[in-house]
C-alpha cells in the first residue's frame, strides 16, 4: 500500500492503495465514481476511457502510480450539469441502447472534438475504433458526434 | 478485520401487496430507486394515505399532479423501461414530460411475468398496459363527474386534465386524486380504450428515460452497486465445463494483501445454469481480488468432456451427415426424391457456423447480502424469476425472505436469463455472511457463457424446368437445439424433407438473440439465393414467389408459429422498392436480399456491399422493411433496435468465432474474440415500418436474422463468391 495524490475532475484526492492498482478500480471502488466502466481489463474495449492530461486513456491499464500527478477527467466531470454538447446530442438522438459503453464512447468523442471540432466520418471512425459497443449503436454514435459538433458551434436546431 | 453490515433487513421493507378499499391493488412497498447505489425503501401505503391515487400496480398520481408509472420488466438495452410506460401514459392521457418512470420491484403477483426475452415484453404487455392506463383515466373522469354532479358523458381526459364540453370547465388530475381513489375500480377488460388514430405519444420519438444518467455516469448498472460494508469477490471455475475442484492453494491466497477469505465451493446446483464448483476469493476491493486470483492455483477434475473440440465436432458432424439415410425424417412433405430426380437443376451445399458468446459488455456480476435466513440481492438479470429461484434454492428459504433489486443491465442478448452469477454471489455471501459484490472478468465471461450453438446444415435443393423451387432436403447437425419442423423453408416447398442429428457434447448453450433463427436464416435464405441463381432468376422475385398468395400457414411442432406469407411478401416488396432493387451497381458492388420471420416480426433487408479485388468487404447500405404489426410504440427506440440488429448482425457474422479445444473455449479476451468496431458499421441504414392490421410485437430480435443472408447474397452478386460458413472472414472473397 502507498499514498497517492490524485486530481480527478478538478478535485484533489488522497488514496492509499497498492501502486499497481489500475486507476479504474481506484475511481470505482475507492472514490465511488462508477461512471467509468469495466469491460475487459486489457485496454481493448474502451469502456473505461478517461482523459489523462487531456488525452484519452484506458483507466483499466493505467496504474495509479502513473495516474498520480496527471489531471484525470471522467464522465462525471465532463460538465457540471450534463450540458456538454456530446451529452446533449446523446440525449437528443437517443444514442444509447443498454448504455454501458456510452460513458467511454463520450469520453473518446470529447477528446476527438477537442482537437477536431467538425470531424469527418473517417476521423470519427479512426478516433472511436477503440470503443466497443455490444449493442452496436455505432450508427447513432457517428450521428451523435456530428450533432454535438453542431451544438458546440451554436447550431441549436437539428439539421 | 471484517466489516459486517449488522443491521437486520427490515421485514417491513419486503414487498407486499394489499387490497385498497376501492378494490384496486396497490403495492404496499416499493423501491424508489431500484438499482441505484443505495436503494431507498419506501412504504407506498403511507404515501397513499397522504392522498395518492393508486388504481393499480402501474400508476400512481400525487395530489401535485405528479404521475409515476412503474416499469415492470428488466431494461437490457431494448428500450422497454421507456416504451412500456409510454403505453400506460398514452391511455392515461398525461404529458410524457411530467411522467416519472420507476422500475417496479419483483412482484409477479402484481405484474405477471417480469422477464425480458424472446421479444415478448411488448406483445404480452401492450393490452394489459393500455387497460391499466385506461382504468385510471376512467376513474379520474368518474371523479370529475362526481365532483361536478354531472354524468361522465362529454367529459374528456387528456394532458393531465378532465375537461367538460361545452362548458369548458376542467379539473387537473392532481385535483382529482382524492375523489378518484374512492371511485369503484372498473373491470380492466371492460374499459374503453383510445382509438389508435387519436394516439399522441405512441409512435412518436421519445428518448430513453435513463439517458441523462447514462451520459453523466450516474450509477445504474448491477456492477455499479455499492452497499455499506460491501466486500468484493471473484470466483474461479474449471475452464472445462462440468469440472470440479480437487485442491487449491487456499492458505497462500488467504495471506495475500487485501484478501478477507478464500474457499472452495464444490456443491453443484442446477447443472451449468446454477452453482458450478469453483474457488471464491473475497477481498476488500475488486482489484485486490483480481490480483490475488493471479496467484491462485487449482487442481481440477476436468470431467468427461475434457477432450471436446470444435475440430472433433466438425468431424463428427460429417460422420452423422454421411449416415443421413439412417436418420428418420422429422418432416417429410410430397416426394422430395422424385422431385430431385426430375429437376432441371440440383444444388448441394454445406453451411456451418461456430459457437458464439454473448459478450455482454457489462461482465456478469451480482451483489448479495445474506444474513441468517434472509438475503438482499442486486442483480442485472433479464429474468428476475430465475434470480429469485437461485436465492431460494441456495438458501432453502421462502421467497418472502428474498429482497431482489433488478438493476439496469449492460446488455442482455439472452445471456442473463440464466442466473448462474446470482447462485454464485448468494453462495459466497452465505459462506462469509457479509454483503459481497461478485464480479466476473472477461475471461470468465467468455469461458462460462451459455453459448449460441454452432451448427452444420447439409442441404440439397432443386428447381424445376420453369425455374421454381421444387425440392428441398436438409440434414441439420446441431448440439442440442435443432432446426424445427416448421423452420423456413418448411411449408413453402411442396417436396420437403428435414432430418436432424445431435452431436454429443458438454458445451453449455442458451438463448442468444433470436435463438435458432439467428443462424438458420443464414443457411436457408442463402441457399434459396443459390437456387435462384441456379434457375437464372432474379433472387428477390424468386423469394417473393415462395410467399405470393399463400395467406396464413398454420404452425406445428415446438418451434412452430402460424406464418403469414402475405406479410413476408409485403416486406420483401417494400424493401425491393425502397432499395432501388435492380438498378445497376459498379463492378465489385452488389445487392442482396435477406428475409426472415422471427419472434412474431416479418423483416426483409436489402444489403449493398462493395468487395475489393483483394477481397476486403465493406457494407455500404442496408434498407430494412419491417412489419411488427399495427403500432410502433416508440419510433426512436424501434429504429434503434433495427439499426442495432443490423450492425449486430454484421458483428456476429463477420469475424466472431469461438474455437473450442480440450473441452474449453480458447479465447480469453477481446484480443482473441474479434468484435465489430465503428469503421465497419454501414454509413447508410434506412428503415421502413410497414404497418399492418396485426397485433403489436417486439423488436429486440426480429430484425437480426435476415441480415447475414442479405450480406452473403450481396457478396455473391458482387463477386460470384458464395459464403457458406461463418464467420465471413474465413472465406476468401478476392475476385478478378
Amino acid at each position: 500500500m502507498a499514498k497517492f495524490d490524485l486530481h480527478v475532475n478538478g478535485q484533489a484526492h488522497s488514496v492509499d492503495v497498492a501502486p499497481e492498482t489500475p486507476l479504474l478500480w481506484v475511481l470505482r471502488d475507492t472514490l465511488g465514481m462508477v461512471g467509468t466502466k469495466f469491460g475487459c481489463g486489457i485496454g481493448q474495449c474502451g469502456a473505461c476511457t478517461v482523459h489523462l492530461d487531456g488525452q484519452p486513456g484506458r483507466a483499466c491499464i493505467t496504474p495509479i502510480a502513473a495516474a498520480a500527478g496527471m489531471k484525470v477527467a471522467t464522465i462525471e466531470g465532463l460538465s457540471p450539469d450534463g450540458s456538454h454538447p456530446l451529452q446533449r446530442a446523446w440525449c437528443e438522438l437517443d444514442v444509447a441502447q443498454c448504455g454501458y459503453c456510452q460513458s467511454g464512447q463520450i469520453m473518446s468523442a470529447a477528446a476527438l472534438l477537442a482537437h477536431s471540432p467538425n470531424p469527418k466520418d473517417s476521423e470519427i471512425d479512426d478516433a472511436m475504433a477503440g470503443n466497443l459497443c455490444r449493442c452496436a449503436t455505432y450508427y447513432r454514435i457517428r450521428k451523435g458526434i456530428h450533432r454535438a459538433a453542431e451544438l458546440a458551434a451554436g447550431k441549436e436546431s437539428a439539421t | 478485520m471484517k466489516t459486517l453490515l449488522n443491521q437486520a433487513i427490515d421485514r417491513r421493507s419486503f414487498i407486499r401487496s394489499s387490497a385498497l378499499a376501492g378494490g384496486g391493488l396497490v403495492l404496499g412497498f416499493y423501491l424508489r430507486s431500484a438499482g441505484e447505489a443505495s436503494a431507498e425503501v419506501v412504504k407506498a401505503s403511507e404515501s397513499s394515505t397522504a392522498g395518492e391515487f393508486a388504481p393499480n400496480a402501474f400508476v400512481r398520481i400525487a395530489p401535485d399532479g405528479t404521475v409515476t408509472v412503474f416499469s415492470a420488466r428488466p431494461e437490457i438495452g431494448q428500450g422497454i423501461k421507456t416504451s412500456l410506460p409510454m403505453i400506460v401514459a398514452e391511455e392515461l392521457g398525461v404529458d410524457w414530460k411530467k411522467v416519472k418512470v420507476v422500475s417496479a420491484p419483483f412482484s409477479p403477483k402484481d405484474y405477471g411475468n417480469q422477464s425480458a426475452g424472446g421479444s415478448m415484453s411488448t406483445p404480452n404487455s401492450y393490452l394489459p398496459l393500455r387497460r391499466a392506463g385506461a382504468v385510471a383515466r376512467q376513474m379520474l373522469i368518474a371523479a370529475a363527474a362526481a365532483t361536478w354532479g354531472t354524468s361522465v358523458e362529454g367529459l374528456v381526459a387528456e394532458n393531465g386534465m378532465v375537461r367538460e364540453s361545452p362548458s369548458g370547465r376542467s379539473l387537473s388530475y392532481g385535483d382529482l386524486v382524492a375523489k378518484a381513489a374512492t371511485m369503484p375500480v372498473p373491470d380492466p377488460k371492460a374499459v374503453v380504450l383510445k382509438d389508435p388514430a387519436d394516439f399522441k405519444l405512441l409512435g412518436s420519438r421519445v428518448g430513453g428515460v435513463d439517458n441523462p444518467s447514462i451520459v453523466t455516469g450516474r450509477p445504474l448498472f448491477g456492477i455499479d452497486t455499492r452497499v455499506q460494508g460491501m466486500l468484493y469477490a471473484v470466483y474461479e471455475k474449471c475452464p472445462v465445463w462440468g469440472g470440479r475442484v480437487v485442491s487449491a492453494n487456499i492458505d497462500h491466497v488467504k495471506a495475500l494483501p487485501g484478501v478477507r477469505d478464500a474457499f472452495i465451493l464444490n456443491e453443484a446446483k442446477k447443472g451449468l445454469t446454477g452453482l458450478v464448483p469453483g474457488v471464491a476469493i473475497v477481498a476488500d476491493s475488486t482489484w485486490s481480488a483480481f490480483a490475488a486470483r493471479t496467484e491462485l492455483k487449482v487442481e481440477w477434475d476436468e470431467g468427461p468432456h475434457a477432450q471436446d473440440s470444435w475440430a472433433g465436432f466438425t468431424a463428427e458432424a460429417h460422420k452423422l451427415a454421411n449416415a443421413s439415410a439412417e436418420v428418420r425424417p422429422a418432416r417429410r412433405d410430397g416426394d422430395p426424391d422424385a422431385a430431385l430426380a426430375g429437376a432441371a437443376k440440383v444444388v448441394e451445399a454445406e453451411y456451418f457456423y461456430p459457437f458464439l458468446s454473448h459478450t455482454n459488455l457489462e461482465p456478469q456480476n451480482c451483489t448479495a447480502h445474506v444474513q441468517g435466513d434472509k438475503v438482499e440481492i442486486w442483480a442485472p438479470t433479464q429474468n428476475p424469476g430465475s434470480a429469485m429461484a437461485a436465492a431460494v434454492d441456495t438458501l432453502g428459504v421462502p421467497e418472502d425472505n428474498v429482497l431482489l433489486h433488478v438493476t439496469r443491465i449492460g446488455g442482455g442478448f439472452g445471456r442473463r436469463l440464466n442466473a448462474d452469477f446470482v447462485y454464485e454471489a448468494v453462495a459466497i455471501s452465505k459462506h462469509i455472511q457479509a454483503p459481497v459484490k461478485l464480479t466476473w472478468n472477461r475471461t470468465d465471461d467468455l469461458q462460462h457463457d451459455h453459448y449460441r450453438p454452432g451448427g452444420f446444415h447439409f442441404m440439397k435443393g432443386a428447381v424445376d424446368e420453369k425455374g421454381r423451387l421444387s425440392a428441398w432436403k436438409s440434414h441439420h447437425v446441431g448440439f442440442g437445439s435443432q432446426l424445427g419442423t416448421d423452420d423456413f423453408p418448411a411449408r413453402f416447398v411442396a417436396n420437403f424433407e428435414l432430418r436432424t442429428s445431435k452431436i454429443d457434447n458438454g458445451v453449455p448453450q442458451g438463448p442468444w438473440r433470436a435463438p435458432g433463427d439467428c443462424t438458420y436464416a443464414f443457411a436457408s435464405v442463402s441457399f434459396v439465393d443459390e437456387l435462384a441463381h441456379a434457375a437464372n432468376r432474379d433472387p428477390l422475385e424468386f423469394a417473393m414467389e415462395l410467399f405470393a398468395g399463400k395467406g396464413v400457414l398454420p404452425g406445428s411442432g415446438p418451434r412452430g408459429r402460424p406464418y403469414d406469407a402475405n406479410r413476408m411478401h409485403g416486406v420483401l416488396q417494400l424493401a425491393g422498392e425502397k432499395s432501388g432493387w435492380g438498378k445497376p451497381l459498379p463492378p465489385g458492388s452488389g445487392r442482396g436480399v435477406g428475409y426472415y420471420f422471427s419472434h412474431l416480426g416479418y423483416v426483409a433487408h436489402v444489403a449493398e456491399v462493395t468487395v475489393s479485388k483483394s477481397g476486403e468487404l465493406r457494407v455500404d447500405r442496408v434498407v430494412a422493411a419491417v412489419d411488427v404489426g399495427s403500432q410502433i410504440i416508440n419510433l426512436s427506440g424501434a429504429e434503434n433496435q433495427v439499426q442495432g440488429s443490423i450492425i449486430d448482425g454484421l458483428n456476429a457474422a463477420w469475424r466472431q468465432e469461438l474455437d473450442i479445444q480440450k473441452g474449453r473455449v480458447v479465447a480469453t479476451n477481446f484480443h482473441e474474440y474479434t468484435m465489430l468496431r465503428i469503421p465497419d458499421a454501414p454509413k447508410s441504414i434506412e428503415i421502413h415500418f410497414k404497418k399492418t392490421d396485426n397485433p403489436v410485437t417486439g423488436l429486440g430480435e426480429p430484425a437480426f436474422p435476415a441480415l447475414a443472408p442479405a450480406v452473403c447474397n450481396a457478396v455473391f452478386a458482387a463477386t460470384g463468391k458464395r459464403i457458406r460458413q461463418l464467420p465471413w472472414s474465413k472465406t476468401d472473397l478476392s475476385w478478378t
